[in-house]
């Protein structure tokens, strides 16, 4: 994963640093305005779109602001103490922590179990891959609606259901088949990337343990079960991190998909803050909703990263 | 088990894998050609009639032209602004030495976790602010840079041999000039990887443009599919013409650049 975070540091000399040894400076002057030259447009973006919309958002969530007033009324942490007795957000919660656990560990074995079909010398491997890398390249709005006529009522679905003599659920009327759909919806459009990912760290790994455990008697399940699973381990924590931004993000498909029904059934966070701030204009409370999802997914994420303790050695 | 018995199962395998992620989109195609009442019955995944007057019809019902217009635009603002200005910072990261330049990655690291629904009120409102609602530079400028396209970049140029550029340097070049006649010739294929996610990214976004877009004018394709589904919700036929219209370019630009978008996703996945 990894990101190193030693950026370019060498210490080795650049070339103008001899003559840079008349006048021993820390930096360079004429390297460091260049520099400021080459990062200021991208940090001016990012400031002016994203940190400051943090600082600004943390401020909005201690106000009752309804979006359009000059003034944002002061109500100190209100927004939270409302919000932790909101039984709105529980069920919210609840549903975005199942949907998370969901695409976490379906994506997790889906993406290793295609990644581990591939890793083989099969013919039509780059067809397979490319097929499988479809949905992670179809919109989510065009995705979300395919679905949502598949498993219409009247829909294709249910339709050859019928033919084998099986009445098909109204699947996005009952919330519990409309959280399956969404966290397979979901699945199936990571599947791909998943799969790149792990094929890549397959192919990273040392062929000599595994002649060695070859020679040492072990089947294909126990090289399974106790080399590369345990090796993959990185990869893992990574399509489980990317599973966690995903759903704790997730907005898109559930929009398109239910609208966050049936009954709350499937409102995740994102749904749950888009309905308050934009739909009820309940801005300042929106603001509160989406910075206790910024303080979940940081704290998941930290106790991932801790208990995974694959962060360590690849943030050197 | 035999070899052979072996690869054999694991083509079953992939097949039956393989059809479950197609038949969306088989379905999709297949009730874009047929009649209105065909598709309540149909339980064909594969067409059994051809009517491509649909697309005209669907073409016709909303304005799609102005909404690929609209996300074209969209898109190619925010791909070149990636393409510049990640590069530019990218290259300062991996190869100057400045004050604060660790604390400002790691800071940038830290971006790329929060949720973006955090940020999108705040600049919601800020845009609304400089009058930018239903305009391309709200649609555009609030995404001119991001911190992905910074990240791969930087991986990208810090694995180019230094000694290309310290040649140049001691040639007389001076540091920008390095980093144009040097660096950018030299790192196409991680400018292309870029270039296909932004416009991937770009075309298929959804929650910014639904945000800043209130007139039919002014909607991208993907708003104007969730609204053309609003109406046309009991016409699937249509509907689905649509919605092949709106997934077609995506799927043309990732069928043209697959190998350099698995690439690049390998790229950020798993350099150490």
């Amino acid at each position: 994963m990894t990101v190193t975070t030693t950026p370019g540091g060498r210490t080795r000399p650049a070339p103008d640093q001899a003559r840079g040894g008349l006048r021993p400076r820390r930096y360079d002057r004429e390297e460091v305005v260049t520099a400021a030259l080459f990062v200021a447009p991208a940090l001016v973006v990012l400031a002016v779109f994203v940190l400051y919309p943090i600082v600004s958002a943390a401020r909005t969530s201690l106000t009752s602001w309804n979006g359009y007033s000059p003034t944002k009324p002061f109500v100190g942490l209100a927004n939270y103490v409302a919000l932790a007795h909101d039984p709105a957000l529980w069920n919210s919660l609840g549903v975005t922590l199942l949907y998370a656990a969901g695409v976490s560990v379906l994506g997790v074995v889906s993406g290793l179990a295609v990644a581990l079909l591939l890793d083989a010398p099969i013919r039509g491997r780059g067809f397979y891959r490319g097929l499988y890398f479809l949905p992670t390249v179809t919109s989510s709005v065009a995705a979300a609606i395919v679905w949502r006529y598949l498993f219409d009522p009247s829909g294709y679905v249910n339709g050859l259901l019928e033919r084998v003599g099986v009445a098909g659920p109204d699947w996005l009327g009952n919330r519990w088949w409309a959280l399956v759909l969404l966290t397979s919806l979901t699945v199936w459009k990571s599947l791909g990337f998943n799969v790149v990912l792990y094929l890549t760290g397959l192919q990273a790994l040392p062929t000599s343990v595994f002649e060695a455990a070859q020679l040492d008697g072990a089947g294909t399940w126990q090289r399974i079960r106790l080399i590369t699973v345990p090796l993959l381990r990185p990869i893992t924590f990574f399509v489980v991190v990317q599973a966690l931004i995903t759903t704790f993000q997730s907005f898109d498909l559930v929009y398109v998909l239910t609208g966050g029904g049936p009954r709350g059934g499937t409102e995740v966070l994102g749904m749950f803050m888009y309905r308050e701030a934009f739909r009820l204009g309940h801005f300042g409370y929106g603001t509160a909703i989406a910075f206790t999802t910024l303080f979940l997914v940081l704290g998941v994420t930290l106790v991932q990263w801790r208990a995974s303790g694959s962060g360590r050695s690849s943030l050197r | 088990m035999s070899r052979r018995t072996a690869t054999l199962a694991r083509h079953a395998v992939l097949l039956a894998g393989s059809v479950t992620v197609v038949v969306p989109f088989l379905w999709m195609v297949t009730t874009s050609l047929q009649t209105r009442a065909q598709t309540y019955t149909s339980t064909s995944v594969l067409p059994t009639s051809w009517h491509w007057e649909n697309y005209a019809h669907a073409w016709a019902a909303a304005p799609f032209g102005r909404y690929y217009l609209n996300s074209l635009v969209m898109a190619a603002g925010i791909v070149l602004g990636h393409l510049v200005l990640d590069a530019l910072a990218a290259y300062a990261f991996a190869r100057f030495r400045f004050p604060a330049r660790d604390p400002l990655f790691v800071l940038l690291l830290a971006m790329l976790l929060v949720p973006t629904f955090v940020t999108v009120i705040p600049a919601y409102s800020l845009v609304a602010g400089f009058g930018w609602i239903d305009t391309y530079a709200g649609l555009i400028v609030p995404r001119l840079a991001d911190v992905f396209g910074i990240i791969l970049l930087r991986q990208y140029f810090a694995g180019i041999p230094q000694e290309l550029e310290d040649a140049a340097r001691i040639d007389g070049c001076s540091r920008a000039g390095t980093f144009v006649r040097i660096m950018v010739p030299l790192s196409t294929p991680a400018f292309a990887t870029l270039a296909i996610f932004s416009f991937l990214f770009a075309w298929n976004d959804f929650l910014w443009p639904l945000l800043v877009t209130n007139s039919d004018e002014m909607r991208t394709i993907q708003i104007g599919l969730a609204s053309f589904e609003g109406r046309y919700g009991t016409s699937w036929n249509y509907l689905m013409a649509g919605t092949v219209m709106a997934t077609l370019p995506a799927m043309v630009v990732f069928m043209a650049f697959q190998r350099l978008l698995i690439r690049g996703i390998a790229m950020t996945g798993l350099k150490d």
